[in-house]
């Protein structure tokens, strides 16, 4: 018997604003904790929201890109629960009047497009951190109160592997737009999985359960592949799977029922009085449709086109907008598009990968990349010391072509030249000379490397090569 | 006729008890008899409406038909850290702390 698994997901983006979503405390991450609190995100009795124009936009700029339906009358609802992280005892939500209806992310899987269908897409609001110490938990409320964008799909994910793939799509697009840092490590994205399996060929969905905690994409892939095969081993033994939320424990690989008290939940929406309903404007969505950036997948296919790039670089250079918009600019004042995508596929993300840094924060300029890729197509200097003046510009910045100048490192082409330094390769080397003539072809690049030495990497390495043979066939 | 029914907890008399718990209140044998009585009262006031007749009438969620009331995303400071925790029953490293929330 072969079984099938569905997933749905409902992930939360972390909205990218500056202040919170219903007070005017700084939505920075990080700093000391309850340091960006007032009485609005701290609960006070009293203390009134004011909705964030900006959170609400994100979300329905988010709508627009998955072609979802924006609402034209939504409302806000207290979600009522007990938890020391929330300070209200009520999460503000949307319950029944969400932002945003249906839309679907584009996704590749098992080599074709697919589109992943959303339910809908709401905003809310965070709630506080808790750390717990041996008889206590304490709690930073500096996130409570952030603006959350949740996004619920259809259960139509079929792997693990897909849901990863949905998630990935998912993060390129809020990142493209703005919407959100969707920065892992700080907890930007976080998502709920809902997962069931069924003998294959059976329409009706099997039962499922919810996992929580899910706070990295490799969390998500180990925890679906752990509740799959859980489910299936249950099913095979010929009983049923309990409907339940379950906790992923990222230390033990496996996942655990929550105690029936915990999942006690009657959450009593109802709307949020101290808020009126958002109806959106058409001006204000023909403006937000006007900051829809080009989305990753018609800048891949627009790169293989005007640039003539491969598949593969196209995809490398569009996973990120700074490093596309980097390789966009390059590109478009290079005669060598070609080039620049290698020099950004190799040199620069290395660079980048190495020091940490962003584009962004590196001097670097997209005409000077360009530049210093034509002073080698026109031969004025070789690769590696190309190399090692990207590596001056990322470091100090400073013109491809000045700095050229200044070092004295254009290439040296000359046959006076590089036949001296060939010369006294081959004198100070009689080993390598010797090994050479009896048939050790190898021993030539030691030769062109001291020759590289002795020029102080200027020579030309073809050239060379090309006078050190002439030397050792006498 | 299933909210009514969700809204009685499924008897004729509200279920007082899992409202209790759900607001965190211990009950005596005494208050839950009274309460019980009083909340059937006001289920029963609230249920007058439902003898109007609503047809073709837009539900809304406010009294006022005020839309977009909105805040520019401005940051300002909040309060200062020793203010935000000086009602805190406990506090150590900046955090209220609580009792031990079970994971």
């Amino acid at each position: 018997m072969t079984y099938e698994a569905r997933i749905g997901l409902e992930v939360h983006v972390q909205l990218k604003t500056r202040s919170k979503m219903f007070c005017a405390c700084s939505a920075e991450f990080g700093d000391e904790p309850n340091t960006r609190v007032c009485p609005v995100c701290l609960g006070y009795p009293g203390a009134m929201p004011a909705m964030n124009r900006e959170a609400v936009e994100l979300t329905a700029l988010t709508g627009l890109m998955v072609g979802a339906q924006v609402a034209p009358l939504s409302v806000f609802a207290r979600k009522s629960y007990f938890y020391p992280d929330m300070p209200k005892n009520y999460q503000i939500s949307q319950y029944d009047r969400p932002l945003c209806i249906g839309g679907a992310v584009a996704i590749e899987w098992e080599g074709r497009e697919k589109l992943v269908g959303l339910t809908r897409i709401h905003l809310e609001e965070d709630v506080g951190k808790s750390s717990h110490f041996g008889t206590s938990s304490g709690v930073d409320f500096n996130r409570a109160g952030i603006p959350l964008m949740e996004i619920v799909t259809e259960p139509v994910l079929t792997a693990p592997e897909e849901a990863d793939a949905f998630l990935q799509a998912l993060r390129q697009m809020v990142r493209y737009a703005g919407v959100s840092d969707g920065n892992m490590e700080r907890g930007n994205i976080r998502c709920d999985a809902n997962c069931s399996v069924r003998l294959r060929g059976e329409t009706a969905l099997g039962a499922k359960t919810e996992i929580k905690n899910l706070n990295t994409f490799k969390g998500v892939l180990a925890a679906l592949r752990y509740e799959i095969r859980r489910q299936q081993d249950v099913l095979a033994a010929g009983g049923r799977v309990a409907m339940e939320t379950r906790r992923w424990d990222g230390e033990t690989g496996t996942t655990a029922s929550m105690r029936s008290k915990e999942e006690a939940h009657d959450y009593r929406y109802f709307p949020e009085p101290d808020l009126m309903p958002v109806a959106m404007a058409p001006e204000q969505l023909a403006a937000l449709q006007a900051r829809i950036p080009e989305l990753p997948r018609a800048r891949r296919e627009r790169f293989c086109r005007d640039y003539g790039l491969p598949a593969y670089d196209s995809e490398v250079l569009a996973a990120d907008k700074a490093v596309a918009d980097f390789f966009d600019e390059t590109a478009r004042v290079s005669d060598n598009p070609k080039a620049v995508s290698n020099w950004m596929m190799t040199e620069v993300l290395a660079k980048l990968a190495e020091t940490g840094r962003t584009l962004a924060e590196t001097p670097v300029a997209p005409r000077q990349l360009a530049e210093l890729i034509a002073l080698v197509d026109r031969g004025q200097i070789n690769m590696p010391t190309a190399k090692s003046l990207f590596a001056t510009m990322f470091d100090k910045g400073g013109d491809p072509v000045a700095l050229v100048e200044q070092e004295g490192l254009a290439q040296v082409s000359s046959a006076d030249d590089i036949g001296a330094w060939a010369r006294q390769a081959v004198e100070e080397n009689p080993k390598s000379v010797a090994d050479y003539r009896s048939g050790k072809k190898a021993a030539l690049q030691f030769l062109v490397g001291q020759v590289m030495r002795r020029s102080r990497g200027r020579a030309h390495p073809q050239k060379a090569a090309e006078a050190l043979e002439e030397l050792l066939k006498g | 006729m299933e909210q009514e029914k969700r809204a009685n907890g499924g008897n004729e008399g509200m279920d007082v008890r899992h409202v209790a718990l759900l607001a965190r209140l211990a009950l005596t044998d005494e208050d839950a008899e009274l309460f019980r009585g009083q909340m059937a009262d006001i289920v029963g006031f609230v249920r007058k409406i439902g003898e109007l007749n609503i047809e073709g009438i837009e539900p809304t969620t406010h009294a006022h038909r005020v839309e977009n009331v909105f805040r520019e995303d401005e940051p300002a400071p909040g309060l200062d850290r020793a203010t935000a925790l000086a009602n805190a029953p406990e506090q150590a490293q900046g955090l209220f702390l609580t009792p031990r929330i079970v994971e």
